[in-house]
């Protein structure tokens, strides 16, 4: 990317002016290597984004930005129903509500070293993955709108974990304005044997030991300490999500015009929050959502039943689970003033401060859990919220370390087989149904996330606490 | 769209007519299909879409379902096309490696041979999880043949 087109506003921010039809500038947060390396696409979306009807303040891009659709990966963006804003299905996508909660176990690393190979079978085998897996759980259809209102609190009562579980997922565990008649029997079709299943791609279980904690007295409010084990899972809203994602996207992309909407691009699909279709869109979105929280409440219940058989001594609590592609309705300021905005993360982690009501009581002195994950091979992070979080990117950070290459260059560069041997060589223990999916994963496909959390630090959207590493990685 | 599995059909299974190849994107895969007409584009673009699981030669066509579709321009129902595919797989748990198409007007059918899936046999590296609008396009060359491609999000 050309960075003589920015405003250099920081060492980690960086500002496109409005022009043409951008009603909002657009800011990226990356330190120069990063934005050097991005896609000139990344700028195109978020400046395509700054178009939208009623955006508020900025389109933003995150350190892990890279091309995505109609949105960048990494973009965040606010709107505001009053002023016309918009909803939009590209700017959440196809997988509502993917995201990542973090258990701790209580155990220390040496503890995992001593069955190290048991543990990583137990876990391929208990935990559904890949094209074509189904779990044990099988919804008839009043089961399944049950499941849409009531997300990982569906899940808990029906035994799925414990009720303090809750209290660390966001919106405790059951996304409210869910509307499962705006589900169609399609998406519910394609979910009804996909509960509690990892999916592929990206998607993993990943045991990890705490190698360095940055901030002690956080770490210490979220149960961290080095050389401590923490289980990592990272998936959503599985066919259901997708499903809903492909339907409103062509949906949208058609109506939009009706509304008077000029699509920049048709990935942006969208259409006015006081519509029929954008409402319809968000109870359907929220559903979604509570699909993906059941969803990875079940995937936790299965890796507690694993760890009691082979490490019966651990006690899996959970840290915090975030979503990464929501739309949700928060209260912000913005020109000094409180309003309701309509906030779209695409591929990015709500990362709110400390004091903020939302928070469980435990966690509210110091800040939310932001949970980074990283590449099968590497280091994953554990940061937590800030204040000025608020203003930079309506408490936003990044997600991941964001693809640097595509998965027919990965597969060119490496083999399945020999990085499955490498990385045990390395003592991590690689499961997966299928050896080319690991050759796409390859770590090194993915940027530095080291160089991607440190820029969302310096930026002031997070604050980095502590760096995990893994042990045992189950893909899908 | 409807789909509907059926008695095998080995015989009557069609060679596909065109090619079809990946192009790279930063996340995802892109597919694109050529052929002569429009549906053999269309076919080739949905073995494009299965090569991205899984190689087609391993799939054994015991199996024939029936796809339609139908969109007001070439562009969405390729979207749907390929949707459908991807529907399909996801619910009926199917590999696909053979296709034959019919566009008359809007509306879109096609047959495909397949298997269900053997996660041991197929090893499917990734599961689709849609069709997108990026780079989505549907267009003839200037030697008369068809182009169909777009992104798949997985």
């Amino acid at each position: 990317m050309d960075i003589n087109r920015f405003t250099k506003v920081s060492d980690t921010a960086w500002r496109l002016e409005p022009q043409g039809a951008m009603r909002v500038p657009a800011v990226i947060y990356a330190d120069e290597a990063l934005l050097a390396d991005m896609d000139d696409k990344v700028a195109e979306q978020a400046s395509n984004v700054a178009m939208l009807p009623g955006i508020v303040q900025a389109s933003y891009a995150m350190p892990d930005a890279h091309w995505g659709y109609g949105f960048p990966i990494g973009g965040v963006a606010a709107f505001d129903a009053e002023q016309g804003g918009v909803v939009s299905a590209g700017g959440v996508g196809f997988d509502v509500s993917c995201g990542v909660r973090t258990l701790l176990t209580g155990l220390d690393h040496r503890a995992i070293e001593a069955v190290q190979p048991r543990l990583a079978d137990a876990l391929f085998a208990g935990i559904p993955a890949g094209l074509g897996s189904t779990g044990q759980i099988h919804l008839r259809d009043q089961q399944m709108t049950d499941m849409l209102r009531g997300g990982a609190a569906w899940a808990v009562e029906r035994g799925f974990g414990q009720p303090e579980d809750l209290e660390r997922i966001e919106e405790r565990g059951q996304m409210a304005g869910a509307d499962p008649e705006a589900v169609s029997q399609q998406a519910r079709k394609r979910q009804r044997n996909e509960m509690g299943t990892l999916g592929s791609g990206n998607h993993y279980l990943e045991v990890q030991h705490i190698t360095r904690v940055f901030d002690p007295e956080v770490a210490a409010a979220f149960g961290l300490a080095e050389g401590q084990v923490v289980v990592s899972i990272h998936c959503g809203s599985r066919g259901l999500g997708h499903q809903i994602g492909t339907e409103f996207l062509r949906e949208m992309a058609i109506a939009a015009k009706g509304h008077g909407i000029e699509l920049p691009d048709r990935e942006l699909a969208c259409a006015p929050i006081h519509s029929e279709i954008g409402q319809r869109y968000l109870g359907a979105m929220r559903a979604a959502i509570n699909c993906a929280l059941a969803n990875r409440q079940i995937l936790t219940h299965l890796a507690r039943e694993v760890f009691a058989e082979v490490l019966p001594d651990a006690n899996l609590r959970l840290l915090y689970d975030v979503s990464h592609n929501t739309c949700k309705t928060e209260r912000h300021v913005v020109d000094g003033r409180d309003r309701e905005l309509y906030v779209h993360r695409k591929g990015a982690t709500r990362a709110f401060g400390p004091g903020h009501p939302d928070l469980p009581e435990a966690l509210r002195g110091v800040g939310q859990p932001v949970l980074i994950g990283g590449s099968m091979g590497t280091a994953s992070y554990i940061l937590v919220g800030t204040n000025e979080g608020e203003r930079l990117s309506f408490n936003s950070a990044c997600h991941g370390a964001g693809r640097a290459m595509s998965r027919h260059q990965a597969t060119r560069q490496w083999r399945g087989r020999a990085l499955v041997d490498e990385l045990a060589a390395r003592g991590i223990l690689i499961r997966s149904p299928s050896l080319r999916g690991v050759a796409e994963e390859a770590p090194g496909a993915y940027k530095d996330v080291s160089r991607v959390v440190q820029a969302s630090h310096d930026a002031g959207l997070a604050r980095l606490v502590a760096r995990v590493e893994p042990m045992v990685c189950i893909k899908g | 769209m409807h789909a509907s599995v059926r008695e095998s059909a080995k015989n009557r299974i069609p060679a596909l007519r065109g090619g079809w190849e990946h192009f790279p994107h930063e996340a995802d895969m892109g597919v694109r299909g050529h052929g002569d007409t429009l549906p053999d584009a269309f076919a080739a673009v949905a073995e494009a879409t299965i090569a991205v699981v899984t190689d087609p030669a391993g799939i054994d066509p015991a199996e024939r379902v029936e796809f339609a579709c139908s969109a007001s321009d070439p562009d969405l129902l390729l979207y749907d096309f390929l949707n459908a595919i991807v529907y399909e797989m996801a619910v009926g748990g199917r590999l696909f490696s053979r296709f034959r198409v019919e566009i008359e007007g809007e509306t879109l059918r096609a047959e495909a041979w397949g298997e269900p899936v053997d996660g041991r046999r197929h090893q499917p590296a990734v599961e689709i999880k849609g069709a997108t609008f990026t780079q989505l396009a549907v267009r003839q060359a200037a030697d008369g043949s068809w182009i169909a491609q777009c992104v798949l999000d997985i």
